[in-house]
């Protein structure tokens, strides 16, 4: 399978998972929209070496994971493939800093290494709770929350535009490049001799489609102006919602619960 | 009755680049016709639509719609009058919802909340599509886009039906279906399409194009009828009036000589016919 | 060359988020002036198009790898400054959103990296001076070349400074500089030369796509002066983050150069919200003492100092375990619902 296939594939399944129906599903989606802003603020305003103290925030995705009933093999899966990116980041903090600032039994732990880490979880915290944001809200409903938090309507056209023509370009392009490569004959790469024309292709084809949806607009009525349809009402369970775990995030960014736990737990 | 007619005088179109896509078209529908237009690839049909809402400014000639000639002024009252249903559902359906994309023309509209779902709902229960209202078009099968992008137009209230190819890459069963959909409007319909059983079933009366000609307007079954007129468009019979490919004497002839493993002496002719059209569905997509 | 949130300090990545809201704004305000209302479709259907180029690899000449587009430059040759950047905008917001690439709060620095300098600096300044009204092949590739090489440079630069006044990671400054640029340099000639190749196809084409935004005012009716006093504006802005969170917590930035002119005292990292955040926590604390001398290291630790890691550990452990069960007893009690 190309990746451009799997692309679609994953698109289509958060897609799907976003229309299911729960308590958190009919949740606003501006609520949904601002207490992952707030998350990921507190997140990541932790300190350079924190570690043990990000690992409560883990609730939250995995909260809404389970009050939405997402399967979590997929969602983990499309978390985790943050891991080599955070890591190659990260992993020049070893080789920088090499002070020993955390003692594990004999064990004595550079900065560098704890700092890489703590990317490595903070990667995989914001990641995590944007996945879940949108297989629980839906990014056109995002968009609209969005929208009526103050980002500007011409933008959020742009956004819902992009989106649902990604399914049709994608499948389009998928096409292209599945032909190209049956032709092929084995050889992996496309050169640029070819590159440029099969893109160029597409390039015009996606131009004569955008001058065709054009059209159909026209034909409704279209005057340049989007007009939107107001939806949902932000009612008392979605302030509490927002209140709620805003109040949690920043309790867990006060204190260091697993170490609390940790010094309970060992008697010290 | 003045009302609902479309008049079209000595159109004439020239694109940009010197292409002369429509030399001279002039016709009239009247109110509650169901018209075909057919012709081979560049024949000009698609060119002809894109006029009937104003999209494309004739080079010479007049278009008039009901009262109304085409102009500037007229033509938002035109285009609502006239619902324009495009060959490619995907480039109809640009909304994140089936329920936006019907309410698209209402909301352009300025119609009230409570006005706009009364006709998001009409129109999904007119083409059997009530239960998709909350889908995104991209989950939608190919016969389901098709009746939903012809729903985005009935919510419109037009009085004049425009459908570019509407049968074009359905499998038999969506397009059956569809058929019995607009059959059942009482809408003028203007319908361009190659699929010319369809066009059989449809429209009694249809119009000929060829390079940008109107080279016969006639009732559907006369014009079908004249093997030379279709011959010289670059067109062919309906299968349904071919005749079975198997037993009819003349397709006998023209066919080589069947294979006697094959083809069984004294073979299921209703088997036969119903396969010919199968693979005609195919052809289309 | 995405920028991660793991990287970013919040000061920093709320910086950039918000230059790159009011880049969009200002563009959004821009562009149903500047462009025929038929745009609205085609910036859309283009966004979509260079999200599934950038998925067809092709062969980089020479090296056995395979790259791709990033679509900044290509955008904004076939749209103009503001419409490309609104609409490689949100190219990158659906990445960031799907594909985590970067995340919520890098989002701001990714869209200013990657859309901002090719979009309103390297097509303004570099390609449409090189390529001129009536380009021919070989000056549109050279155009296409050297714009993508400076749009990136700036870009990968860009990078550089917004981490390294991240104070997260602990690449010295200098190191991440000679690391950046060179491979950028690279990608940078990458993208021109993808870039070019379909322009040039286009060109044969459908010249007049190409011709009428290159015809057109380079950006809408904004004189290049305004556009470079707008993105002095930016730079302002972005200094006076940094030099406002230097002064507030010395360590981030006076710790970056202090490596680079060789100076390896280990810096505490910068947060000034963090440092809200603790007295905070002073003033709150439960467990009056239990919180300062918590041994999961906190980034005030003064340097030097050794932590027993252990209760960090178990009691990291505990939670992971906690969030777990927990997580299995919601769902369990939502499907009852």
């Amino acid at each position: 399978m190309l990746a451009i296939d799997g692309t679609l594939f994953d698109f289509k399944r958060l897609d799907l998972l976003a229309m299911r129906e729960s308590a958190v599903h009919r949740l606003d989606p501006r609520a949904k929209v601002l207490t992952t802003l707030v998350f990921i603020v507190c997140v990541v305003s932790f300190g350079r070496y924190e570690l043990a103290a990000m690992l409560p925030f883990c609730l939250f995705p995995i909260a809404l994971l389970a009050l939405g009933d997402l399967p979590a093999g997929y969602i983990a899966r499309k978390v985790l493939v943050v891991i080599p990116f955070a890591v190659m980041v990260g992993l020049f903090n070893p080789l920088f800093d090499r002070q020993v600032i955390l003692q594990l039994g004999p064990l004595g732990i550079w900065g560098g290494w704890l700092s890489c880490l703590s990317i490595v979880v903070r990667a995989l915290l914001t990641a995590a709770a944007a996945i879940v944001l949108v297989a629980v809200t839906g990014f056109p409903a995002i968009c609209v929350a969005l929208e009526q938090l103050g980002m500007p309507r011409v933008f959020a056209v742009q956004l819902l535009f992009l989106y649902r023509y990604i399914f049709v370009l994608t499948d389009e392009g998928g096409r292209v490049a599945r032909a190209r490569q049956l032709r092929s004959c084995g050889n992996k790469g496309m050169g640029l001799r070819h590159f440029g024309p099969l893109l160029g292709h597409l390039l015009l084809r996606t131009w004569e489609r955008a001058e065709r949806i054009h059209m159909a607009m026209l034909a409704r009525g279209f005057t340049g102006e989007m007009h939107a349809r107001r939806r949902g009402r932000f009612g008392a369970g979605d302030v509490l919602f927002v209140l709620g775990w805003s109040a949690l995030f920043v309790t867990f960014r006060l204190y260091n619960f697993p170490q609390l736990l940790g010094m309970l737990l060992l008697g010290s | 009755m003045s009302h609902h007619i479309v008049e079209v005088k000595q159109l004439r179109h020239v694109y940009p680049d010197g292409t002369e896509a429509l030399r001279d078209v002039s016709f009239r529908i009247h109110h509650g016709e169901s018209v075909a237009i057919i012709g081979a690839n560049g024949a000009g049909k698609s060119t002809l639509l894109l006029h009937l809402n104003g999209y494309l400014p004739a080079t010479s000639g007049t278009i008039r719609i009901g009262d109304h000639p085409l102009s500037k002024e007229t033509l938002n009252e035109i285009r609502r009058t006239v619902g324009m249903v495009f060959q490619d559902p995907d480039d109809q359906l640009f909304m994140p919802t089936v329920f936006d994309d019907v309410a698209f023309g209402p909301l352009n509209q300025g119609l009230t909340p409570a006005l706009i779902e009364q006709r998001v709902t009409d129109a999904l229960e007119r083409v059997e599509a009530r239960e998709l209202r909350n889908k995104p078009p991209y989950h939608l099968s190919g016969g389901e886009k098709k009746r939903v992008a012809i729903a985005t137009v009935l919510s419109m209230l037009p009085e004049i039906l425009v459908l570019d190819e509407p049968t074009a890459g359905l499998d038999p069963r969506a397009r059956r279906q569809l058929m019995a959909l607009l059959q059942d409007f009482h809408h003028t319909r203007i319908i361009t399409s190659h699929d010319l059983d369809m066009v059989l079933e449809l429209c009694e009366r249809t119009i000929v194009l060829h390079q940008g000609m109107v080279m016969a307007d006639g009732p559907t079954l006369e014009i079908f009828g004249n093997e030379t007129l279709l011959a010289a468009c670059h067109l062919e019979k309906p299968f349904s009036m071919q005749g079975c490919p198997v037993c009819s004497p003349k397709a006998i002839r023209r066919l080589p000589k069947p294979q006697p493993p094959l083809v069984p002496p004294h073979g299921d002719r209703q088997h036969d016919h119903a396969h010919h059209l199968h693979d005609h569905d195919h052809h289309d997509h | 060359m995405h920028m991660a949130d793991a990287l970013l300090s919040p000061a920093v990545g709320g910086a950039m988020l918000a230059a790159t809201a009011g880049t969009i704004a200002w563009c959004s305000s821009r562009v149903p002036r500047d462009l025929d209302e038929y745009k609205v479709p085609l910036m859309g259907v283009l966004g979509a198009f260079v999200f599934a180029a950038q998925m067809i690899n092709f062969a980089i000449p020479g090296t056995g790898s395979s790259g791709h587009i990033g679509g900044g430059l290509l955008l904004a040759i076939l749209l103009g400054p503001h419409a490309a950047f609104l609409t490689i905008a949100s190219v990158l917001f659906i990445q960031a959103l799907f594909f985590a690439d970067g995340g919520l709060l890098a989002l701001g620095c990714n869209i200013f990296n990657l859309g901002f300098f090719q979009t309103f600096i390297a097509y303004p300044l570099i390609y449409r001076r090189l390529a001129g009204r009536q380009p021919r092949q070989s000056r549109l590739v050279l155009a296409a070349i050297v714009a993508g090489v400076v749009g990136l440079q700036l870009a990968a630069f860009a990078v550089v400074l917004e981490t390294t006044a991240s104070g997260i990671s602990a690449l010295p400054f200098k190191a991440f500089v000679l690391l950046m640029q060179p491979i950028h340099l690279a990608i940078g000639v990458i993208e021109g030369l993808a870039t070019a190749a379909i322009i040039a196809f286009v060109h044969r084409a459908r010249p007049e796509l190409v011709e009428s935004t290159l015809a057109g005012r380079p950006l809408g009716s904004l004189p290049i002066r305004g556009m470079l006093a707008a993105f002095a504006l930016a730079a302002v802005l972005l200094g006076g983050v940094v030099s406002w969170f230097a002064s507030t917590q010395p360590d981030g930035l006076e710790w970056a150069i202090a490596k680079v002119t060789g100076d390896t005292e280990l810096p505490a990292p910068a947060h000034p919200l963090h440092h809200t955040l603790a007295a905070i926590q002073e003033k709150l604390a439960i467990f009056p003492g239990d919180t300062g001398q918590s041994g999961s290291p906190a980034p005030d630790n003064p340097a030097g100092r050794i932590d027993n890691g252990l209760p960090g550990l178990i009691g990291g452990l505990v939670t992971l375990a906690t969030a777990v069960l927990t997580g299995l007893l919601l769902r369990s009690c939502a499907r009852r619902a």
